[in-house]
């Protein structure tokens, strides 16, 4: 099952380093990563979705992760109301003639086109990732020359709508 | 112009402008040593090199007790052997590159094994970092997983506070090894002793937990007075806690039997007629039975090893489990857990000791248990041409009364010395658990005795693996410190041959060694006594001079070749499966 985990670390030297090491050493599926500073000055924080098989090895991790000394806050958050992010490029072919349909294509999924060439075209498209992994799809009959991808980064959101269960981390 | 009147009256001017405090500036490497001292640091184990050369030359002018190991990975068992007895952490120095890596496994050992560790080591300039430098090593990437914490000091003004901090973290919570890379120029660059402010440790990403949760104990409480067949596991979070007497109360005040861990012996008297023995792979029959039949499983400090479960789907299927730990992390690792309590073990066992409950009625049980003692007690054959290594560690146990500090190596006799040498004492006993370590048990020695002077330190080791660290002889002959090493020598590596036997059929691949130095011969190219037994006769002789005499000696003992060591729970079975559990 994929878990959303995000991670407060104190920004030193070496941390993202320990955080993704650890998470090699027990043998965790980062599926992806994303780190940036927050509104603490010398604060980042970290968004992995990881791929576990039970609630045991998730608990290991967020515990594992929470013993580092530069970590500061570890939460799973994958079964909370959360608002999810991710930004992708995507170069696409694209010569003149069927730029107006590309057009009506990308509209729905809110992309702009960022940079524009002879016949390649270059959209940024931000969302949840299976928001994305659907643009990728319609757009990948016209072919994809380049594509990246941030990796997703999340909140909490402000009301929780339904109770969700926790984990039994850290009682 | 210059007058001779004047230049007097500069001369009597002198002290005046001296009353301005000329600035105090030392250099990294006298931060260091000075910080040392105020640590209340007795004795470094190193080895100096060209990143560390103003270390040691620091050292030089302001003198902490130094002990030059012969190998870095000398030093740092000693100073393993010298954090498990004394309780402090231990404190190595070592040079860049090939020092810094040569001290990769003491690391590793003291991260498994939670012993206090702070570890300096040098590197190269700043300037050269990252440019492969001579004798660069990426000891901070290299170490990252084997240490509580890592630290490279990338600026002077930080390393006051970084030593502080690498005592702290390495002395508290779960101990550990905290490793901190000085940088060749830092360890030269001048310190500003009037801008420096002193700072208190400051982690708000470390704060252990020590003290229960007050419901969690509550049911704890409950669950032991509900017990029918409760067992204490003991291990060695008991001794970092120093949580004796507590646990003693406990088992006293409840009639609760108890079995240590590996590395749990000595937390409890070895004869305390409560005591099972130690469970796991090579524990008791009637620890292990205990683990497999108790209704109640109190663990206090252990982590709950594979070298102690067996087979997890077989591990104390009828228990409900109380896990007490420092590190939350090992609560629910391996073995589901009922009642977690995060905790100091001491805090824990206080808190638990202050409910007044009813205590289990366990009299049934305690004669159950006593009844399969008697019935499967640890055996072995006597035989009349051989010396066995079992009679040799109950010779050592008898002429040292019980009381000796023991270090072991790993192998065979190591598991034959938890087995025989019944400890009367706490941090008396130091062992390579976690890791299994080979070359670890004489170095360790050599720390224990400097922790503890006063006390009789018996290094029992293998043939094979006190050669991975023999070079240590030199500490002895140089501080004549009286360190007993008793060699077990079944000429082979005892414990992997016992694998062959047992699961390869007998195809003894490079487990049989097939020469030997001249361990007496060896012993007196240190200056030092040695000794060889062949005989039971012998070994009643010579352990009585040799063990009781003030200097360091080394006793080659020879012992039965294809002995093995039983009880025995084979891998991926369960605790109750052991073989070789009767001799009979
Ligand atoms: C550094 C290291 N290498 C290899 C091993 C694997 N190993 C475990 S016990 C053992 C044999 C040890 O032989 P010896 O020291 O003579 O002890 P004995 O078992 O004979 O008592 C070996 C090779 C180890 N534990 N550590
Ligand atoms: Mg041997």
């Amino acid at each position: 099952m994929k878990r959303v985990i995000t991670v407060t670390v104190i920004n030193q030297s070496g941390v993202l380093n320990r955080v993704t090491g650890l998470l090699m050493k027990r043998q965790f599926n980062i599926e992806s990563i994303t780190v940036g500073h927050t509104e603490q000055v010398g604060m980042s924080k970290m968004t992995f979705i990881v791929n576990v098989e039970d609630e045991r090895k998730i608990e290991q991790l967020v515990k594992q992760l929470q013993k580092q000394i530069d970590v500061i806050k570890v939460d799973d958050i994958t079964d909370k109301s959360i608002v999810m992010r991710e930004l992708a490029l995507v170069k696409v072919i694209s010569p003149p003639h069927i730029r107006s349909e590309m057009n009506s294509i990308i509209e729905p999924f809110r992309a702009t086109a960022i940079d524009i060439g002879k016949n390649v075209v270059t959209y940024q498209v931000t969302g949840n990732p299976e928001k994305i992994e659907a643009f990728i799809d319609l757009i990948k009959p016209y072919g994809i020359k380049e594509l990246t991808r941030t990796g997703a980064t999340a909140f909490v959101r402000e009301t929780q709508k339904v109770h969700s269960p926790q984990l039994s981390i850290l009682k | 112009m210059n007058t001779g009147g004047q230049a007097m009256q500069e001369l009597t001017e002198m002290p005046a402008e001296t009353e301005v405090q000329p600035k105090q500036l030392n250099d990294g490497s006298a931060v260091l040593i000075q910080a040392l001292k105020d640590q209340g640091v007795e004795v470094i184990f190193g080895y100096p090199g060209g990143a560390v050369l103003p270390i040691y030359d620091a050292l030089y002018k302001n003198p902490i007790s130094h002990i030059l190991a012969r190998h870095e990975q000398g030093a740092i068992h000693a100073a393993e052997g010298y954090a498990r007895v004394s309780g402090k952490p231990g404190v190595v120095i070592a040079t860049s590159g090939p020092g810094a890596t040569n001290l990769v496994t003491g690391i590793t050992d003291a991260m498994m094994d939670s012993l206090p560790l702070v570890v300096f080591t040098g590197q190269v300039g700043q300037e050269v970092i990252g440019t492969d430098a001579f004798q660069e090593a990426d000891i901070i990437g290299i170490t990252q997983p084997i240490t509580k914490h890592n630290y490279q000091v990338n600026d002077i003004k930080e390393l006051p506070r970084i030593i502080k901090e690498a005592f702290h973290i390495a002395s508290t919570g779960r101990r550990g090894p905290v490793l901190v890379d000085i940088p060749k120029n830092i360890a030269v660059e001048l310190f500003d002793e009037e801008e420096h402010v002193d700072e208190e440790v400051n982690l708000p990403g470390y704060q252990p937990t020590t003290r229960p949760n007050f419901l969690q104990i509550q049911k704890a409480v409950q669950a032991i007075s509900s017990a029918k067949k409760p067992l204490i596991l003991a291990g060695a979070g008991i001794l970092h806690a120093g949580a004796m007497e507590e646990l003693k109360e406990l088992v006293e005040r409840h009639r609760i039997p108890i079995t240590n861990t590996l590395l749990g012996l000595g937390s409890i008297h070895g004869e305390h007629e409560l005591f099972l023995g130690m469970a796991g792979m090579h524990g008791t029959y009637t620890a292990n039975m205990a683990i497999t039949e108790c209704d109640l499983l109190v663990n206090i400090g252990a982590r709950f090893d594979d070298r102690l479960t067996g087979n997890l789907n077989l591990f104390a299927p009828n228990a409900k489990v109380v896990h007490i730990d420092i590190d939350p992390a090992e609560i629910g690792k391996n073995v589901p857990t009922e009642i977690p309590i995060v905790a100091d073990a001491k805090e824990a066992l206080k808190e638990l000791l202050k409910q007044e409950i009813a205590s289990p009625v366990t009299a049934d049980w305690i004669a159950h248990l006593k009844e399969a003692h008697k019935e499967y007690p640890l055996w072995y054959v006597e035989d009349k041409e051989h010396l066995l290594p079992q009679q040799a560690i109950q010779i050592i146990h008898r002429v040292t009364g019980g009381d000796a500090i023991v270090t072991t190596d790993v192998g065979q006799h190591q598991m034959w010395a938890a087995q025989y040498y019944s400890l009367n004492n706490p941090d008396h006993w130091v062992t390579s658990g976690g890791l299994g370590t080979m070359g670890f048990g004489f170095p360790a020695a050599i720390g224990a005795q400097l922790a503890k002077p006063k006390e009789r330190v018996v290094a029992i080791v293998g043939d094979a693996g006190f050669q991975m660290t023999a070079q240590e002889l030199s500490l002895l002959q140089e501080l004549r410190i009286p360190v007993k090493v008793v060699i077990l020598n079944n000429e082979g590596l005892g414990m992997v041959r016992q694998w062959q036997e047992t699961f390869y059929e007998e195809r003894y691949s490079q487990s049989l060694i097939p020469v030997q130095p001249d361990f007496v011969k060896l012993a007196e190219a240190y200056d030092l006594k040695g000794y060889r037994i062949n005989t039971l006769e012998e070994a009643e002789s010579v352990f009585q001079e040799a063990l009781l005499s003030d200097e360091p000696v080394l006793i080659d003992c020879r012992v039965k070749q294809l002995e093995n060591v039983y009880p025995m729970v084979v891998p991926g079975t369960g605790l109750h499966e052991m073989i070789g559990v009767s001799g009979k």
